[in-house]
C-alpha cells in the first residue's frame, strides 16, 4: 500500500499554515540557510581546503537530486558545469514557468510555501557564488508573482536577502520576472532569451549551454522550483540522508500531479520509485480510482509531451545491474514504479511528474487532437520541422476527429512526427510534440483505423 | 595555422581548426559547414550565410556524423584494419553551427540525410503559395533549386494552408510576402548585425510567424535592398525591380558601382540594351557582398531618352550641326596642335576611367594645359557609402589630372579665362557652369570642347560636343578610395553615335602625335601602367575580377 511521503509539503498541508514569513520562521524557517552560512572551510584527508560553497555543492551531488522540471538531469552535475572564477558573474534562475499540460506542482509551492522556495534558492545561490538571481514566473501566474514578491520583501526585511546577509558579507538580490505567456519560455535557453528582453527563441547548443554562455553570455544555472526547494531539504537533512529516500539513482521525494478522469486529482508527494502507477491512480491515499463504472484506457505518465501508456500494456523494462549484466523484467504497465529510470526504460518519461489519466469515455483521437493543438499553438516557430509540422499534425487530427479521417493519415501522422522528433530541431519541443503523436497513433492504431471514414 | 583532419563522405580533408567569425573577425572553431565548403561538398541551406551570424533554424543542413571512439588512454580505439573506430552520433547535427573535431566523419548523403532534407522541404512548402509563375524570385529561388535537387515531387498535404499578409511594404524599397517566407532570419540578422539598424523582427508564433518592422516604423536604412539579395526565396522583393524582368533573361556583367569612391563590385543585369538592376558582387577587399541602396538604384539615367547621342559642331555663326566623328576629331586635332603652351585648360571628371584620365593627361602635356577635376562630396554613412561621390578621384590624382586637393585649381582656371589668358577649354563629363564658370565667362574662350553623356548648361555652349559613355557602356578601370584598381566591363551598347571616351581620346592623340595608345581599354591600360608610378606592377589580366591595390602592387 503506497502512501505519501511529505518532505516539501510537510508544512503547507497544515490547515493553519500561511505563506507569510512569521509562519515560516515558526516552522524553523531559514534555519537551514543559517546553517549553510555558518559552514567553515574544511580539509580533506590529503590536505585540500574545501570551501563552504564546495561543501554545499558536494551535498547536492551526494543527494543524487535530479531536476524536477522534466529532463531529470542531475542537479549536482549541472552545477558542476559552471566554472567559477574571481571575476566571473554567475547567475541563477528559478524556472517557475510551469506550463506543461497536467503540471501544477510548482504553483502549490509558490502559493503555499514561497519562503521554502526562497530558502532553497538562497542556499543554491550561496553554494554557487551567485549574487543576482531571477525567478522567471509564468505570465498567467499573476497571483504567484504577487505571493513571491511579498515573500522577497519579507525576506529582505528580515535580512535574508540584500546586502551583507545576516552579517556574513554575502550579497544576494532576487528579482521576479513575469513571462508573457509562452510555453517555450520554460525551455531554459528560451527563458534566458526572454529574460534578456528578446523573443524566446531557444538557443543552439553548442555553443550556448547555459552553464557556459547563459544569461548575458555568463555562466547561468537554471533550476526548477521543486528542484530548488528540494535543495533546502538536502542541506537540512544532509545529502546522504536525502539519498536514502526513494530508490537508487531516483532519490528523494517528488511532487506528482494527478489529473484527468480520476476521483481525487491533485498534488501528492511520494518517495521516488516507491509507489506504482496503479497505487497512484487507484489508492485512496492518492487518486482514489476512476469514476464509477469506468475502465482505465490510457495513462500519460509525465505531462502532455510524454509518450502515452495503454492501460492494458505490458512493458519490458531493462535494468543494467552493477555487474554490467542486463536484467529484463516484464511489467503490467500499472505496476511500474513511478520514478525516472523505470518509466524511461518502459519507453516514456516521468517528465514534470504529471500523470494524466484517461478512462474509456475518452475519444483518443480528440484527446490527441487537443494535445497536438496545444503544441501547434505553442511552437515558437524558430525552426522549420516543429513550426510547420506541429500545425500540420494538429490540422490532420482535427480533420480526423471531425469524421474526415483517412486510413492513410495514420502513416502520414507517424511520418510527420518522425520528421520532427529525434534531434532534428533546436530544442526538445520537437520531441515534445512528436512523442504524443508517435505513441497515441501507434498504440491506438485500431481506434484510428476504425474511425477513419475514407 | 593549426589544422584538423576529418573525413567528409569518406574523403580525407584537412581544414583550419579555426576560421574568422563573420562579425568580430576573431577566430572561431571551424564548423562542419565551413569544412564542407572548403572540401567542395555542397550542404544545402537557407538560413546559413557565410557573412552573417549562425542561426541554425532552417534545419536544411542537417547531416549525420561520427567521432572516434576513445580508449581509456584518450587515444582512438582502432578497428582490425587499423582505421579508427567511429561511433556514429545517435542524432543528426546542423552543419552550420556544429564545430568539427579531430577524426570526425561527416556524412552528407546518407539515406537518413536525404530523408531529412526532403522532410524540411516538404515542411517549407506545405504552407507556401506555390506561386512561382508570378513570383519574382523564380529562377534564383532556393526553394525551387533545392526542391529540384533534394525534394519530393509530391506532397501529402491536403489541409487548408495558413494565409498570411502579402505585399507588405516593410519600407520604401522592400516588399514582403509572408506566405513565401521561410523565416530564415537572414534579413533580420543582416540589418541588425551588419548595418547596425535593428529594424526587423519576427511577430506572432509558430506557423503564423512573419517578419515585421516595429509598429509605425519603416525599414528604411541605406542597405535595405541587400535583404532582397540574401532572401533565399521570394519573400522579400525589390519595389524597383519586381515584375520588370524575368531573371533568366538578364545578362550579368561584372562591373563596379560609380556612385561613390568605394567602388563596390556589382553585377549589371541587362537585357536588350536596357539595364534592369544592379546587384552586389562579392569582393572581401571592398564591399563583402553588400552595396548601398543609393548606388544600387542610381542607374536609371543611363536609359534616359535625352542622352547626347550625336557629335555636334558649332559653326562660326553659332549654328550647331551634326558631324562625323572623324571630321570632328580631325578638326579638333588640327586646332589643338596649334594652341600656344599655357593657354589651355582641361577639366576632366573624376567619373572617367583611369585610362581616359591618363589619355587626357597625355593631351595635357602635349598642349601644355593646366587641369583639374571637380570635387563631389556629400554625407557619408557609417558603412559603404563614402563622402567622396566620385568613383575615381584617386585615378585623377594618380594620372596627374588633379592634385590631392581636388578642385583647388578650378578658381584659377576660371580667373584665367576671365582675364583672357586661357583661350581653350576641354571639358570631360562636367557641367562647368554649375561650378561658377558662367556662360559669360565661357564666352571669352576661342574654343570649348565638351564631352558628356547628358545635356547640361555647358553642353549647348560647346564648339564641339562629343557624346560619351556611362561606365555600363564601356570597359575600364577605376581607382577606389583605398587605392584599389578595379575593372568594369561593358554591359550595354551606348546610344546613337556615343562612343567610349578612351576610344576617341586615343584617336585624337593619334591624330596629334605618332604615338599609339591602343584601341581597347585593355591595350590602353597596359600602356598606362608603365607611365603611372602607382600602376607600375599591374597589368589588365592581373587585375582579375576583384582588382589590385596600388600599394600592394608596388611592394
Amino acid at each position: 500500500m503506497g502512501q505519501e511521503y511529505r518532505l516539501l509539503t510537510k508544512n503547507l498541508v497544515k490547515p493553519d499554515y500561511t505563506a507569510d514569513i512569521d509562519c515560516y520562521l515558526r516552522h524553523n524557517g531559514y534555519e537551514t540557510f543559517k546553517k549553510a552560512l555558518s559552514l567553515k572551510p574544511s580539509q580533506t584527508a590529503d590536505g585540500k581546503v574545501v570551501s563552504p560553497q564546495e561543501q554545499l555543492r558536494q551535498e547536492v551531488i551526494i543527494s543524487g537530486l535530479r531536476g524536477r522540471g522534466g529532463a531529470g538531469f542531475s542537479c549536482g552535475v549541472k552545477w558542476s558545469f559552471v566554472k567559477h572564477g574571481p571575476n566571473k558573474t554567475v547567475y541563477l534562475i528559478c524556472n517557475a514557468d510551469e506550463s506543461e499540460p497536467g503540471t501544477f506542482k510548482d504553483r502549490v509551492i509558490i502559493h503555499k510555501d514561497p519562503h521554502q522556495l526562497l530558502e532553497g534558492m538562497i542556499i543554491a545561490c550561496y553554494a554557487n557564488n551567485v549574487h543576482l538571481a531571477y525567478i522567471y514566473i509564468r505570465g498567467e501566474m499573476m497571483e504567484g508573482a504577487k505571493v513571491l514578491q511579498k515573500a522577497i520583501n519579507e525576506a529582505k526585511e528580515k535580512g535574508f536577502l540584500g546586502k551583507n546577509i545576516l552579517g556574513s558579507g554575502y550579497d544576494l538580490e532576487i528579482y521576479i520576472h513575469r513571462g508573457a505567456g509562452a510555453y517555450i519560455c520554460g525551455e531554459e535557453t528560451g527563458l534566458i532569451e526572454s529574460l534578456e528582453g528578446k523573443r524566446p527563441y531557444p538557443r543552439i547548443k553548442p555553443p550556448y549551454f547555459p552553464a557556459v554562455l547563459g544569461l548575458y553570455q555568463s555562466p547561468t544555472i537554471v533550476n526548477n522550483v521543486e528542484t530548488l526547494t528540494s535543495v533546502k531539504s538536502i542541506i537540512e537533512m544532509g545529502g546522504s540522508a536525502y539519498a536514502k529516500l526513494g530508490t537508487p539513482n531516483n532519490t528523494g521525494t517528488r511532487l506528482v500531479c494527478l489529473s484527468g478522469q480520476i476521483m481525487k486529482p491533485g498534488v501528492y508527494e511520494i518517495e521516488v520509485g516507491k509507489v506504482t502507477l496503479r497505487e497512484l491512480i487507484f489508492d485512496e491515499a492518492f487518486g482514489g480510482g476512476l469514476r464509477p463504472g469506468r475502465r482505465l484506457k490510457a495513462i500519460i505518465p509525465g505531462g502532455a509531451s510524454a509518450k502515452v501508456f495503454r492501460a492494458d500494456e505490458r512493458v519490458i523494462v531493462k535494468h543494467k545491474k552493477i555487474d554490467g549484466t542486463v536484467d529484463a523484467t516484464e511489467y503490467d504497465v500499472l505496476d511500474l514504479p513511478y520514478d525516472f529510470d523505470t518509466i524511461a526504460a518502459a519507453g516514456s518519461m516521468s517528465g514534470s511528474g504529471a500523470i494524466i489519466v484517461l478512462d474509456d469515455s475518452v475519444d483518443i483521437i480528440k484527446a490527441l487532437a487537443n494535445i497536438a493543438e496545444f503544441y501547434a499553438h505553442e511552437s515558437c516557430g524558430q525552426c522549420t520541422p516543429c513550426r510547420e509540422g506541429s500545425l500540420w499534425m494538429s490540422k490532420i487530427l482535427h480533420r480526423f476527429s471531425d469524421g474526415k479521417g483517412r486510413k492513410k493519415d495514420v502513416d502520414l501522422l507517424l511520418k510527420i512526427a518522425d520528421n520532427i522528433g529525434g534531434g532534428k530541431t533546436i530544442c526538445a519541443f520537437g520531441d515534445a510534440c512528436a512523442f504524443p503523436v508517435q505513441s497515441f497513433v501507434s498504440k491506438f492504431k485500431e481506434e484510428f483505423l476504425s474511425k477513419a471514414n475514407f | 595555422m593549426e589544422t584538423i583532419t576529418i573525413k567528409i563522405d569518406g574523403k580525407i580533408v584537412e581544414v583550419p581548426s579555426t576560421m574568422p567569425d563573420p562579425i568580430t573577425g576573431k577566430p572561431a572553431p571551424t564548423t562542419m559547414m565551413q569544412a564542407c565548403n572548403l572540401a567542395n561538398v555542397i550542404v544545402p541551406h537557407y538560413c546559413y550565410h557565410e557573412k552573417l551570424p549562425v542561426a541554425g533554424n532552417c534545419r536544411m543542413c542537417l547531416v549525420e556524423y561520427g567521432t572516434p571512439v576513445m580508449g581509456p588512454d584518450r587515444k582512438p580505439i582502432l578497428n582490425p584494419d587499423k582505421t579508427p573506430k567511429i561511433a556514429k552520433a545517435p542524432r543528426p547535427a546542423v552543419a552550420c553551427s556544429t564545430p568539427i573535431s579531430p577524426g570526425m566523419e561527416i556524412y552528407t548523403n546518407t539515406p537518413e540525410v536525404k530523408k531529412m532534407r526532403e522532410a524540411v522541404l516538404e515542411f517549407l512548402l506545405i504552407n507556401h503559395p506555390l506561386d512561382c509563375p508570378i513570383c519574382d524570385q523564380a529562377g534564383e529561388c532556393k526553394l525551387q533549386e533545392y526542391t529540384f535537387d533534394y525534394g519530393s515531387p509530391v506532397s501529402e498535404f491536403i489541409e487548408t494552408k495558413v494565409h498570411k499578409a502579402k505585399q507588405t511594404l516593410l519600407g520604401p524599397r522592400v516588399i514582403y510576402d509572408a506566405e513565401r517566407c521561410v523565416l530564415c532570419t537572414r534579413c533580420i540578422r543582416f540589418t541588425r548585425d551588419i548595418v547596425g539598424d535593428d529594424a526587423l523582427g519576427i511577430v506572432n508564433r509558430g506557423s503564423y510567424n512573419a517578419i515585421s518592422t516595429f509598429p509605425g516604423k519603416q525599414f528604411d536604412n541605406n542597405y535595405t535592398l541587400n535583404t532582397v539579395d540574401i532572401c533565399p526565396v521570394g519573400a522579400l522583393t525589390s519595389r524597383d525591380f519586381r515584375f520588370r524582368m524575368r531573371v533568366w533573361f538578364l545578362k550579368e556583367t561584372k562591373s563596379v558601382c560609380t556612385s561613390c569612391a568605394m567602388g563596390c563590385n556589382i553585377l549589371i543585369g541587362s537585357r536588350n540594351n536596357i539595364i534592369y538592376r544592379y546587384t552586389p558582387r562579392e569582393n572581401d577587399a571592398v564591399n563583402s557582398c553588400w552595396m548601398c541602396d543609393f548606388g544600387r538604384l542610381n542607374y536609371k539615367w543611363i536609359n534616359r531618352k535625352d542622352r547626347i547621342s550625336t557629335v555636334l559642331s558649332k559653326s562660326a555663326n553659332g549654328v550647331c550641326e551634326e558631324v562625323d566623328w572623324q571630321i570632328a576629331l580631325e578638326k579638333i586635332a588640327r586646332y589643338l596642335k596649334n594652341v600656344k603652351i599655357g593657354t589651355s585648360a582641361i577639366i576632366a571628371s573624376a567619373r572617367l576611367s583611369n585610362e581616359e584620365l591618363w589619355l587626357l593627361s597625355k593631351l595635357k602635356k602635349l598642349i601644355g594645359a593646366t587641369s583639374d577635376s571637380v570635387p563631389r562630396f556629400d554625407n557619408a554613412d557609417n558603412f559603404l557609402l563614402k563622402s567622396d561621390r566620385n568613383p575615381n578621384t584617386n585615378g585623377a590624382i594618380l594620372t596627374g589630372i588633379c592634385s590631392e586637393r581636388i578642385g583647388e585649381n578650378l578658381e584659377n582656371i576660371k580667373k584665367k579665362i576671365e582675364r583672357g589668358e586661357l583661350k581653350t577649354l576641354i571639358v570631360f563629363g562636367e557641367d562647368v557652369v554649375k561650378i561658377g564658370i558662367t556662360p559669360q565667362i565661357l564666352g571669352k574662350l576661342d574654343m570649348l570642347v565638351v564631352s558628356d553623356i547628358l545635356p547640361n548648361a555647358t553642353t549647348p555652349l560647346a564648339n564641339y560636343l562629343l557624346p560619351g559613355c556611362a561606365a555600363a557602356e564601356k570597359s575600364g578601370t577605376f581607382t577606389n578610395i583605398n587605392l584599389r584598381v578595379q575593372k568594369f566591363n561593358k554591359a550595354i551598347e551606348p546610344p546613337g553615335k556615343a562612343r567610349p571616351e578612351y576610344e576617341f581620346l586615343s584617336e585624337l592623340l593619334g591624330l596629334m602625335t605618332d604615338e599609339k595608345f591602343g584601341n581597347t581599354a585593355k591595350e590602353i591600360f597596359d600602356k598606362m601602367v608603365a607611365d603611372v608610378v602607382g600602376f607600375n606592377k599591374m597589368n589588365w589580366s592581373k587585375l582579375g575580377d576583384t582588382g589590385m591595390s596600388v600599394e600592394k602592387a608596388n611592394q
